[in-house]
Parts: structure tokens; sequence; C-alpha cells
């Protein structure tokens, strides 16, 4: 297994794009040809990936060393390089991505939306894949920069062309535009403005570097370095901090760049928004973990409180904003906004609980909305609506669909024992304890604005539980047949409620691979002292 | 006293001057039916030219000839080479089109070859005169092309408005120089570079002010830019082509050399005025395209805003009064492949306008359903026009971005405004791929929408979508153009 050190990852990363260009040879209506090879291009990136988790080193897992490490030279001009590695905290996240992207396609074997074409959706989700693969992967500024704007291709065509065609009205705008138009290029431009900013950052970073070290570099590993050493820092850290800022908060999205989000995933099709609340999401807040707080330590400390008032105003705003939907999916849509707050919490305490529980919150999200997005693109191909008031008696209609909605439900409002419990719990936990220095009222009430977040959050989820599942089926319905769960539905369902029970149970599947991880990088960024006991939570 | 030539130094421009020569000799004796084997000729003349230019860049010296006003280096080489393959892709692009015309085919490309020997020999020059000689030389015959549909009203018109305009800022650059010349009593740049070194005058500012505004409506800078919309819509699509990349190129080279060669005791004066020319150009050509209804004068005017970010690095750079060496390859850098996807992305013009039937964006809603092949192409031009990686104008975009990096409040603020405007590019950009693959498609595709595109148009097409990508996942076959700028900045 020696090649397999360095090219695992290569392969994880590159294997879809490479299947994507297979798929373009292709006859567009051998559509069973087609999906196959999608499957087994999509299950070969994910056994790559689960092999890296195989000959992973856990107790090895210091910060800023990175295993299955490649680094060659890619712009000699500039000194970029593809350099690539996985460590605790990113290997949690590839394999999200691998593993969701194989249901993705389970799921679509049968669920095209107009105007089908599986041949042209297929290839889009092979690239998406090596954008969202390389993304967790990158070491190297300039090339996570590629993978972090690859991805935005896919989906703009995702959501474009397959996404929502009913009529739209948009302020400001006579004219009545569909949804689907609105809605991609909405998130296009949001993103993109997000990330030249991002880009100015990097650079700034570069040539900083430069007359810091002597050499220019866009290295994450050596600007880690030069960041913890204190290299970065007055106006210069805060004027780079705040551009990738900008580029990540748009991404994760924080309030108030959000709004591209409920647009985005209502109208994208079902499993364009399973990926883009699964994955896509999480590129930003990994972008914080990875790039901003280790390389601008100090700045990312001064900027905390800040990010702690926008993540908590994001969990209120998202959870009220879910209390006035009447739409299904957009009540899921803004329920993101909410839970990603709470991964933003975490992370701005600059805790190693916070950063533990943002990840673990990652995944959580991943796993569970990912599944409600399921969940209502498979009711919508049934009832054709979304309309909560429409819907009802779903339970009684289809037993097995309404058993999981409510069993995801209850994974999504923070139920112990399921997945969504750690993040949010230890969020809150680590508010109370933020890094020695950061404002303790700030975060306290944070905390408490937090916890009353939570409620709200199990208000909507149950509301909505009520309203779809709850009651009598509406008299429309009478006399439809509906089809319950069917098997590509249930291939692609259990493994996620499988893994929402395990990690529920058993996080430490988890934090084995982050606490080292993360522990470390809270070390190496603030002092040793400043590391609260994780154990104590964790078991561990 | 006979000046020393090397032969094999002008060798590129003489293979052209002996194809142009030949296409207007083959065109009194050639029947109308055979009139295609011109455009053979000037393909293969074109690529033939290269062939020298590949054993001198081999070579690698610096040949200086005329007292050091004509130089063959490696800079000189890298915008020759530009240039030949730019005109080359022009030419395939050309054979189907002016063939469906019928009409003065030779003329077509003797002139279009007399304009390529104009850049060519513009590369190489070192003084005011050479200068100038290449620059019109490249221009006049595009007076004449823009006007080729004489038929065509909206042709006429672009002929006129460009003739009328280019006459007049050829002259306002000719006072330039001339009160250049008249100052310093030099036309080779070093000589006016010693001359002018500290030179506190009003009548040089008055000079090189009168210089931008000649060069700037070569390059279609705003405020100079108006010409270019009306006369790209109504030129035929492959002169708009060359007319937005080799001659736009040609300008710019020639503003720039002049600039850093000639004038870096003053930059004091031309900075600031560059900087306004970026910021504006930027601007206003980024929010004028998000009008727009034709897909050529979209290009128009994206090419007016790219013009913009092409100024950005030297103009900051500038402004700030950092390394103008760096800032100058980034220019080129940006010239080059800003050449490679706006050449990709007027074939695709050419070969959609054909299936459609029509220049209007609306009316080319659902062609990548009709034709999957044409629709990614129209969909890699357009992102890699709007700087999307991994296609070649990130690349562009980020050595642009790279080079303005400079603590400087001026420069930071260009750096912004060109952020911002990267944003808005972008919309303009996807309206296009937005009608081809977003919008339900409309009936107006005519009889040849199930035939491919021409077997020279697909080349064309082929050439241009390689390099695009080629360059955007691996930029360092790129990044040897800066290497030529650093030639240019040892005073080679």
């Amino acid at each position: 297994m020696e090649w397999f050190e360095t090219w695992g990852l290569t392969i994880t990363v590159f294997l879809p794009v490479v299947g994507a260009v297979l798929l373009g040879f292709i006859k567009r209506d051998n559509e069973d040809a087609l999906k196959r090879t999608a499957l087994v291009v999509s299950l070969a990136a994910f056994a790559a990936s689960v092999l890296v988790v195989a000959g992973f080193d856990f107790g090895a897992s210091q910060y800023n060393t990175y295993q299955f490490e490649v680094s060659e030279t890619w712009i000699g001009a500039i000194n970029a390089n593809y350099h690539i590695g996985v460590d605790g905290i990113s290997l949690p996240l590839l394999v999200l991505s691998t593993f969701v992207m194989v249901l993705a396609v389970i799921y679509s074997w049968n669920h095209w939306e107009e105007p089908k074409n599986p041949k042209a959706f297929l290839i889009l989700m092979l690239i998406l894949a090596t954008g969202m693969n390389g993304t967790f992967v990158a070491l190297d500024l300039v090339l996570f920069f590629i993978f972090f704007e690859i991805v935005l291709l896919p989906m703009y065509f995702m959501i474009g062309i397959w996404g929502d065609k009913s009529p739209r009205k948009v302020p400001g705008f006579s004219k009545v535009f569909e949804t689907r138009l609105y809605a991609s290029i909405k998130f296009f431009l949001f993103t993109l403005f997000g990330s030249a900013f991002m880009l100015l950052g990097f650079l700034a970073l570069y040539f900083e570097s430069g007359d810091v070290a002597g050499e220019r570099t866009f290295d994450i590993v050596q600007l880690t370095e030069l960041g913890s050493a204190g290299a970065f820092t007055g106006t210069f850290a805060f004027l780079v901090f705040g551009a990738m800022f900008l580029g990540f908060a748009v991404k994760v999205p924080m309030w108030p760049l959000h709004t591209w989000l409920p647009d985005a995933h209502t109208a994208a099709p079902t499993v364009g928004s399973v990926l883009l609340a699964a994955i896509l999401l999480k590129l930003g807040s990994y972008g914080f973990i990875r790039i901003s707080l280790p390389i601008l330590p100090e700045e990312a400390a001064s900027w905390a409180p800040f990010i702690a008032i926008l993540s908590v105003i994001g969990i209120i705003y998202g959870s009220l904003a879910c209390l006035a939907q009447s739409d299904m999916k957009r009540l899921i849509a803004f329920s993101s906004v909410g839970h990603m707050g709470f991964v933003m919490l975490g992370i701005s305490t600059m805790t190693d609980v916070g950063i533990n529980a943002a990840i673990i919150g990652m995944v959580a999200h991943g796993l569970i909305t990912g599944l409600l997005f399921f969940l209502a693109g498979s009711m919508h191909h049934r009832y054709h609506t979304r309309e909560m008031a429409r819907l009802g008696g779903n339970i009684k209609l289809m037993p097995v669909m309404g058993g999981i909605l409510a069993f995801t439900a209850m994974a999504s409002l923070g139920l112990p024992g399921l997945a969504g419990f750690w993040g949010e719990f230890m969020a809150l936990v680590s508010a109370y304890n933020p890094l020695d220095g950061l404002s303790l009222g700030v975060f306290r009430t944070a905390m408490v604005l937090g916890a009353i977040g939570t409620v709200l959050t199990a208000g909507y989820m149950l509301w909505m539980l009520q309203r779809v599942n709850l009651g009598e089926p509406k008299e429309e319905w009478e006399g439809h047949e509906f089809k319950d769960v069917d098997r590509f539905e249930m291939t692609a369902w259990v493994p996620l409620i499988i893994l929402i029970v395990i990690i529920g149970f058993y996080p430490r599947i988890v934090f084995d691979s982050t606490t080292d991880a993360v522990t470390s990088l809270v070390d190496m960024a603030f002092g040793s002292d400043a590391t609260a006991s994780i154990s104590s939570i964790t078991g561990g | 006293m006979t000046p020393e030539i090397d032969y094999l130094a002008l060798a590129p421009e003489i293979v052209i001057v002996v194809t142009l020569l030949g296409a207007l000799t083959l065109d009194l004796f050639l029947p109308r039916p055979q009139k295609y084997w011109i455009a053979t000729l000037a393909v293969a003349g074109t690529a033939l030219a290269l062939i020298p230019l590949g054993i001198l860049a081999i070579n690698g010296e610096t040949i200086s000839m005329f007292d050091g006003s004509y130089v063959v280096d490696e800079f000189a080489l890298v915008l020759k080479g530009l240039f030949l393959i730019s005109a080359y892709i022009v030419f395939l692009m050309s054979v189907n089109f002016i063939e469906s015309d019928r009409y003065y085919q030779g003329e077509y490309y003797f002139l279009l070859l007399a304009s390529l020997l104009g850049s060519l020999v513009m590369a190489s020059s070192r003084d005011l005169i050479i200068l100038f000689i290449g620059l019109e030389l490249v221009t006049g015959p595009l007076y004449l092309l823009a006007g080729w549909r004489k038929g065509d009203v909206k042709s006429n018109e672009a002929s006129m408005k460009y003739f009328i305009l280019g006459v007049l800022s050829t002259a306002i650059l000719l006072y330039g120089m001339s009160l250049l010349f008249g100052l310093t009593g030099e036309v080779t740049f070093a000589g006016i570079a010693e001359a002018t070194q500290g030179m506190s005058e009003p009548a040089l500012t008055m000079a090189i002010l009168f210089m931008i505004v000649g060069f700037g409506f070569k390059i279609s800078a705003v405020p100079f830019h108006f010409w270019a919309p009306d006369t790209y819509e109504g030129a035929p699509t492959p002169i708009t082509a060359y007319l937005s990349v080799n001659s736009k190129a040609a300008g710019f080279v020639a503003m720039l050399i002049v600039m850093y060669q000639a004038l870096p005791g003053q930059s004091d004066v031309w900075a600031p005025a560059l900087w306004l020319l970026a910021a504006l150009s930027m601007t206003i050509g980024n929010l004028s395209a998000l009008r727009q209804t034709n897909i050529v004068r979209l290009l128009a005017y994206s090419s007016i805003a790219q013009a913009g970010f092409m100024l950005v690095p030297f103009a900051a750079a500038a402004v700030a009064g950092a390394d103008l060496e760096s800032a100058f390859g980034a220019t080129l850098i940006y010239l080059v492949i800003y050449a490679v996807m706006n050449l990709g992305a007027f074939a695709v013009v050419i070969a959609g306008a054909r299936k459609t039937g029509t220049g209007e964006i609306d009316g080319w809603a659902g062609l990548g359903k009709v034709d999957p092949i044409l629709g990614v192409l129209t969909a890699t031009f357009f992102f890699s026009l709007a700087g999307i990686p991994p296609l070649a104008g990130w690349f562009a975009k980020f050595e642009m971005f790279r080079s303005v990096m400079i603590a400087d409040p001026a420069t930071i603020s260009l750096a912004v405004i060109a952020a911002i405007n990267a944003v808005i590019a972008f919309y303009y950009y996807a309206k296009v791929i937005k009608a081809v693959w977003l919008d339900d498609a409309v009936d107006t595709f005519t009889d040849e929408a199930d035939q491919p595109p021409a077997g020279a148009l697909r080349l064309a097409l082929g050439v241009s979508v390689a390099l695009t990508i080629a360059i955007g996942i691996y930029p360092s076959i790129a990044a040897f153009v800066r290497d030529a700028a650093q030639v240019l900045a040892s005073g080679g």
C-alpha cells in the first residue's frame, strides 16, 4: 500500500472528474450505462476515502501535520503547489463528502426532475464531487481557492436547469422570473462576491509571508506556522481576516449574508439541495477552521465576539423565519441558517470544545439536513406540492415515509441520542467558557440566546411534523394511491439513519478523529493553557 | 552606410509579406469557385511564419537592428507568437464566413495579412517612427475590412465610425509624438527616456496626455470607446474578433512600451491617467454590458471592460511607484489569456449565429439542447472570460489581483473596484450561458442547425478550447510570458 500513501487522496479527489469525462463518451439515451458508471465511480471514490481512513494513523494527529501528504510543484512562478493532505479535522468531512455523493447517485436512480437528461446531471454531480473533496484536502491557498470555486459551476447549472420552475416576483423588478433562474444567479453572485475578497485576502497573506519569512508562499502549513508564531498582526491581519471572513461567511452562510440560501435550497432539485446542505455549506465553516483561525489566531480572537453575535442572530432569525414558512422545503432551508449558526458559535469560542462541537455539528447537519431534503424531495414527488397547508396525515398515507420524517425531525431538533444533539449542546457548553480573554458577557448571553434557539428549533420542527405528518389527510388526496418509500430511496436513506443513530450514541466515532487535532490546533494558536479539558464531555 | 540586416530575425515578417503578395497574385488568376486556395495560402503562410519564430526563440539571442530601432528579443517574439496564433485562428474563422459572402476573397486575406504584418513590426519597434508605422499598418486595412459587407448599412456605419474616429485618434497620437520629438530631439525609446529623465515641462505633459488619448482610442478604453460597440456589431464577425484581440493587443502593447521604455521618468504624469482609464473602463464597460441584448455588442463592452482589467496591474504599480516589471508581466499574461478565450468566444458566436440565425441573446435560447457540444464550448469560453476556475481566465484575474497587492491607498482602491467589477461581469457572461442552457428553446433555429460547424471553424474552436483548459489547469504554460517581460525590463 505504499503507493496509496501518495496517490490515495489524489484518487479520491480526481476519480469523480475522470468519471465525468467517461460519462461524456456514453450515449445520452443509454441511461443504465450512465447510472452504473456514475455509481461505480462514486463508490470507488468512497472506497478510496475509506482506505484513507484505514491507513490513517489516529495516534499521530498533531495539528499542522498531515497524512497522505503530497506536494508537487504546480505553478512554479508564484510558488503555488499541488499540496494536499488530511488530518483529523478534514478526514470526517472528506468521508462525509464521498459518502453523501454515493447516496445522491443512488437516490437519483429513478428521481429525474424535468428536463431529465441524466447524462448531464450525473456529469455535473461528479464534477461537484471533485470540487468538494478537493476543498477538504487542499493545503495550498490557490488550490483551495480553485476547488472552492469549481463547486459553483455544477451547482449553478443544477439549480438553473433542473430547479423549481414556478414564477417568482422579485422585488425591484417588474418582470416575473422563474424561481430557478433567479435562485441560480443569486447563488453564484453572492458566492463570487465573497470569494473575490477571499482571494484578495489570500494574496495579501502571500506577500506578507514574503516580508516575514523571506519566501512568499501560499502553503497553508507554512502560513499556519508563521501565523501561530505571531507573524500576522495589526491592521494587516484585520483586513485579511475581514476579506476571508466575507468569503467564508457567505458560504456558511452567516446572517446577514444568508439570503441566497433559502432561494437556492428551495429552488434546487432534490439532489442539489442535499449536496448543498450536506457538503457545500461546510466548505465555509471548514475554511474558518482550516485557514482563518490557525493563520490569524489573534485576529480571530478579536473577531470572535462579533462572530458569536452574528451566529446567535442567525440561530434566532433562522428559527423565527422557519416558523413563518408555508413551504416545507423552504422551512428546512431556513433551518440550515440556524444550525450553521450553532456551528459558527462553536468556532467563535476559539476553544477545543467549541471547535469539536462545530465539526460534529457539521457532520451531523450534513447527515440530518441531507436526509430532510431527500424526504422533502420525495414528498414533493408524490404530492406535487410542498405547501404544508395542503399536506397532513402523511403518516397515514405513507407510514414508512412519515416515520422516517418524524425520526429525522427529531434528530434535527437535537434530541439527545441522535447526531444533532452533540453539535448544539457542546456549542452551548463551549460558549459558557470561551477562550481566556474573550468577553464572558457576550458569550454567556450568546449561550442563553442559543439555548432559546434550541427551544425554537424544537418548536418549528414539531410544528412542521404536526402539519405534515399528523392529522387527517386533506380531502383532495382522497382516492389517490401513494406509493410509500421505494427501494432506491430506502437504499439511500437507511445508511444515513444508521449513521445518525451511531453518532448520536457514540460520538467518539467523530471525536476520536478530531479531538487531538483540534486540541493541538488550539494549543498552537493560543498557547497550551487555553485548552479546556474536553475529556469530561467526550469521555475520552 | 548600409544597415546590417539579419534575415533570420526578419523571417516571420518576410514570410507574411510573401504570403500577402501571393494572395494578391493568386486572386488575379484563380476562377471564382477556386478562391478558397487563397484562404489556404493565408492559413499556411501564417503557420509557416511560426517556424522561424520558433528557431529564433530557441536561439534566444537578442538581435538589434537599425541602431536599436528594431529589436528582436524574447519579448518581441512572445508578442509575435501571440499575433500570429491569434491571426491564425481568425483566418480559420474567416474561411467559411467570407466564402458565403462570395466577393473579394483575395482582397480580404491580403488586407488581413497586411494588418498582421503591421502588428509584427510593431512588436519589434523601439522607436516612435517604426512604432507608429506598425500601428497604422495594423489599423489601416481594418477600416476597409470593417465595412466588408457593403450591402449592409450597419457594416457601412461600422467602417465609417471606425475610420473617422481612428483617423482623429491617429492625428492626436502623432501630435503627441511630434511634441515629444520636438522636446527631446530623439525618436528611439532609449534616447527619449534619457532626455526626459527629470524633465518638468508643460509641453511634455501635454505630449504624454495626447499620446494616451490616441492610444486610448485604439484600445477602446473609456472614455474613448464610443466607436467600439457599433463597429464591432457591424463588422464581419471574424474581423470583430481580430479587432478585439489583435488590434487591441497591438495598441495596448504600443502604449505600454512607450510609457514603460520611453517615459519611465514621467510616471507621475501618465500613471494617474492610466489609473483613471482602468477604473472607468472596467466600471463603464461592465455596467453598459449588463444591458446588452446582442451577443456581439455584449462582447464589445466586455472587451472594453477586459481592457480595464488589463490596465489594472500596470496602472496600480505605476501609481504606487512599485516595480513595473512584474506588473508588466501580469498585463502581458492577461493579454495572452484574454486573446485565447476571446477568440474562442467569437468562434462560438460565429457557429452559434449560423445555427440560430440571430445574434440576439434571446434567440440563442435552448442552443445547448440542440447542440450540446457548442453549448459546452459557449459555457467554457464565457465562464473563462468571467474568470471562473479551472478555466484560463482565473489565472489572468489572479495575476491581476496579485500585482495590485501593494499597500497603497490608490492601488487598494483599484483592487476593490476590480473585485466588484469581476462580480458584475459574471452577471452578463452568465446571461449568455443562461440563454443557451437554462432557457427553453425558441423556434428560431435555421435549417443548418443540424449540421456541425465547418471544419476550419471546428479547428479554431478546438485550438482555443484546448488552450483555455490547459492554461487554466496548469498555468505554468503561460508563465514564460513573464520572463519575456523581464527581458524588456532589462533593457534588451
